[in-house]
């Protein structure tokens, strides 16, 4: 009777407040700025802590493999915490994608995830939309050959999943050759993977579907981390604006400021309602789980650049520069915007999802 | 005792047993509904409800409806339902709730807004509508002059703001009461709109008596008791309880119906705006989630300007999408409809009533002041004439 509950529960409040503690002490934006000048010594301490220390990991694994048992609605909350700090740490790649590839399989692979023992990647574009067509590896005598471009969380897997030949093979990433890529957004430093011929282990036999599957997933809680994304933007944006003056007046008093901030809060608040409805779906195993996706991506990738451009518009002079932050959310909009589809793909998508067809 | 939803899906089921709406006269079919508690859940018991989540109520109603049960004419009665209700259930005393309430809810008295004035439109506590306190009666006298009044030619009784003290300054001046609309020194002449019709209406009040005991709330608190009713009607506005309700609906519809019209460029419009609606629609059930643990606020007021921009553009795309039909007009003649929808008639009329969705309740610029000033906290607009009284303000 009564509908779906897109509000934030107690314990989604606690595990946010644990998530922005940990993060607050160990992601200063200063540490993340340096990822650009190739300094990644944050990351490999800062994702044991999240994985392992807070269990974050293993959130989407059931109890009997290791996990928490938890749903995307908590892990929805994480990645807002991550998208609020740009935080450099492979959850959405390892824990929720990789994970979900392997909800299904035997092995010993799903707990070892679970606990943070291992880190995986599915070898897929970051730009693959859930959709779309995937990487052509080719196999023979359970030996995998192909280069896959533009992976995210590549570099921090130690494990690599292939989809190959309808099946996923997971490979050691030691045995695989990975190049990382200068990338738009170094807060998820892409990498390029060429496998030679090398040995993959088949985790998931028939495994298109439990791709798809966590592929759509993906997509619906990146929206999740471009809402926090976006929230800060704004926050950081209207806190600003109260502070800064010129004219012997607050700027955030100027109306021209104002309906812009006003316009943008509307919009916030709509891309969170967004947000938790396709983790909401997810969490339920709601047969609209993949309108909801789409319908996220369609609104909140866009939403989330916007809040991106406008943190850098409105602070304008200081927003230009490489000292303030606000070039790291724009950088990490930008590219969520391309990742697991474009806004306009997933329109496309849903052209065909709700019956709105395309002319002939 | 609190009522699960088992519970009170059993309590409707037992209702409609003792009270089967085949046989059931209309008006006790619809005094039963309310005396058990059915009307609007969300309300107190008592008072027409059982005091559970207002996020329950569209599941009672299609109960109600798919067993064939009587409408309380809700169409024609938006502004009692949606505004003069929440306010009377809390600013009214006990004798004003059972006076007003029950009646309102069935539909045998029809309610209708008087606050806009002509020289008080946005700044709406300039209002200049004066309501003098008769000595010996104790009874209020008002003149003035009303307008956007939708309904007021249907009405029984209005929601009213007048001014009560010219020399205090505008907001602290205004008292909130309950008129009715049938007393003599009310007259309700029709306003024509952009559309050709007379949905609204300008009302002319000369010496209109209002007893005391129909004054909601204190003297001078109307301000206060104006803002609760608007952020209610904002709140009824913004955003659809289901998917593709109200323009999007009516347009998607048109889609579907016309594969001959359609073109990449309006195909690529059209699954934006969807998206949009869509999220609206989420949006308006998160904030609607939100009011189930207190009063409205701000957040009304985003819905709103989401719903307008939404249903302006939506219209305009089903004109462009129909073409050569566009060019003509149903009908200008000036009727005066019972009931105002924004997604009747034909895609001319949509489109030009959905002008006034960014105008009446609250226009969209004032809301995002609203937004930027109570739910961002950002400096409020210089307001030269807050702390003057009313009497002296430049007219």
């Amino acid at each position: 009777m009564s509908d779906t509950n897109l509000l934030y529960t107690e314990v989604e409040d606690d595990l946010r407040a644990t998530v922005r503690k940990l993060l607050t002490d160990r992601c200063d934006p200063v540490v993340v700025t340096a990822l650009y000048d190739g300094d990644r010594s944050l990351v490999d301490g800062l994702w044991k802590a999240l994985a392992a220390e807070l269990g974050l990991a293993g959130l989407l694994v059931p109890e009997d493999r290791g996990g928490a048992g938890a749903s995307a609605l908590e892990a929805a909350v994480v990645l807002e915490e991550l998208g609020r700090t740009v935080a450099p740490v492979p959850f959405l790649t390892s824990a929720v994608i990789a994970t979900l590839v392997l909800r299904d399989s035997d092995g010993p692979l799903l707990g070892q995830l679970a606990s943070g023992e291992k880190t995986a990647a599915l070898l897929v574009p970051l730009s693959t939309a859930p959709h779309g067509a995937l990487p052509t590896v080719t196999v023979a005598d359970g030996r995998l050959t192909g280069t896959v471009t533009s992976i995210a969380g590549a570099i921090e897997a130690d494990t690599l999943l292939v989809f190959a030949d309808g099946a996923v093979f997971s490979v050691a990433a030691a045995d695989a050759t990975v190049t990382p890529v200068v990338s738009l957004d170094m807060t998820r430093q892409l990498a390029d993977v060429r496998l030679d011929g090398i040995a993959g282990e088949l985790v998931v036999a028939d495994a298109e579907q439990a791709v798809q599957d966590a592929l759509v997933a993906g997509a619906a809680l990146l929206a999740s981390e471009q809402v926090g994304l976006a929230r800060w933007c704004l926050e950081e944006t209207v806190t600003y604006l109260k502070e800064r003056k010129q004219f012997g007046r607050a700027v955030g008093g100027f109306q021209a400021i104002k309906h812009r901030l006003a316009d943008l809060a509307i919009g916030v608040e709509s891309a969170t309602a967004a947000a938790r409805y396709a983790a909401a779906t997810l969490a339920a195993g709601d047969e609209d789980a993949v309108v909801a996706s789409s319908v996220a991506q369609a609104y909140v990738s866009d939403l989330a650049v916007l809040a991106a451009e406008e943190a850098v518009q409105l602070h304008a002079g200081i927003g230009m520069t490489w000292e303030h932050p606000a070039h790291l959310y724009l950088k990490r909009a930008k590219a969520d915007q391309i990742a697991l589809g474009t806004a306009g793909a997933h329109r496309a998508r849903l052209a065909g999802l709700v019956d709105l067809p395309t002319p002939q | 005792m609190t009522i699960d939803e088992q519970g009170l899906r059993r309590r409707i089921e037992e209702f409609l047993a003792a009270h089967d709406p085949a046989t059931t006269e209309r008006l006790e079919f619809l005094r039963a509904r309310y005396n058990a508690g059915l009307a609007w859940v969300h309300f107190p018991e008592g008072h027409g409800g059982l005091g559970l989540p207002q996020a329950w109520q569209p599941a009672v109603d299609a109960r109600f409806e798919a067993a064939g049960a009587p409408d309380n004419n809700k169409k024609a009665n938006g502004i009692g339902l949606g505004m003069a209700a929440p306010t009377i259930l809390r600013f009214g005393t006990e004798e004003q709730k059972q006076r007003f309430l029950r009646p309102l809810w069935t539909g045998e008295e029809i309610w209708c807004q008087l606050f806009s004035e002509p020289g008080a439109g946005s700044d709406l506590a300039a209002l200049g509508t004066r309501a003098v306190r008769e000595a010996a009666s104790g009874d209020w006298i008002v003149n003035g002059q009303k307008v956007w009044t939708s309904g007021a030619h249907l009405a029984q009784f209005a929601i009213l703001v007048a001014r009560t003290d010219p020399d205090l300054p505008k907001h602290q001046g205004i008292t909130y009461f309950l008129a009715d609309m049938t007393d003599p020194g009310v007259d309700v002449r029709p306003l024509r709109q952009i559309t050709g019709e007379a949905e609204f209406n300008e009302v002319f009040l000369t010496d209109v008596r209002v007893p005391d005991i129909q004054r909601l709330g204190e003297v001078g608190q109307g301000w206060a008791v104006a803002n609760a009713t608007l952020s209610n009607e904002r709140v009824a506005i913004g955003g659809s309880p289901v998917r593709e309700n109200g323009m999007i609906g009516v347009v998607a519809k048109a889609w579907r119906d016309h594969p001959e019209l359609r073109t990449p460029e309006l195909h690529d419009r059209l699954l934006r705006l969807w998206v949009e609606a869509e999220v609206s629609r989420l949006t308006g059930q998160r904030v609607r989630q939100k009011l189930a643990l207190g009063q409205p606020g701000a957040e009304g007021a985003a819905l709103k300007v989401t719903f307008a921009r939404i249903a302006q553009e939506l219209s305009g795309l089903e004109l462009e999408l129909r073409g050569e039909q566009s060019l003509r007009y149903s009908d200008w003649a000036m009727v005066r409809p019972d009931h105002v929808d924004f997604t009747g008639r034909d895609a001319g009329y949509r489109y030009l009533r959905a002008k006034g969705n960014s105008i009446e309740g609250g226009t969209s610029e004032i809301l995002r002041n609203i937004m930027a000033e109570r739910v961002l906290g950002l400096p409020s607009e210089p307001r030269v004439d807050k702390d003057v009284p009313w009497k002296d303000l430049a007219k």
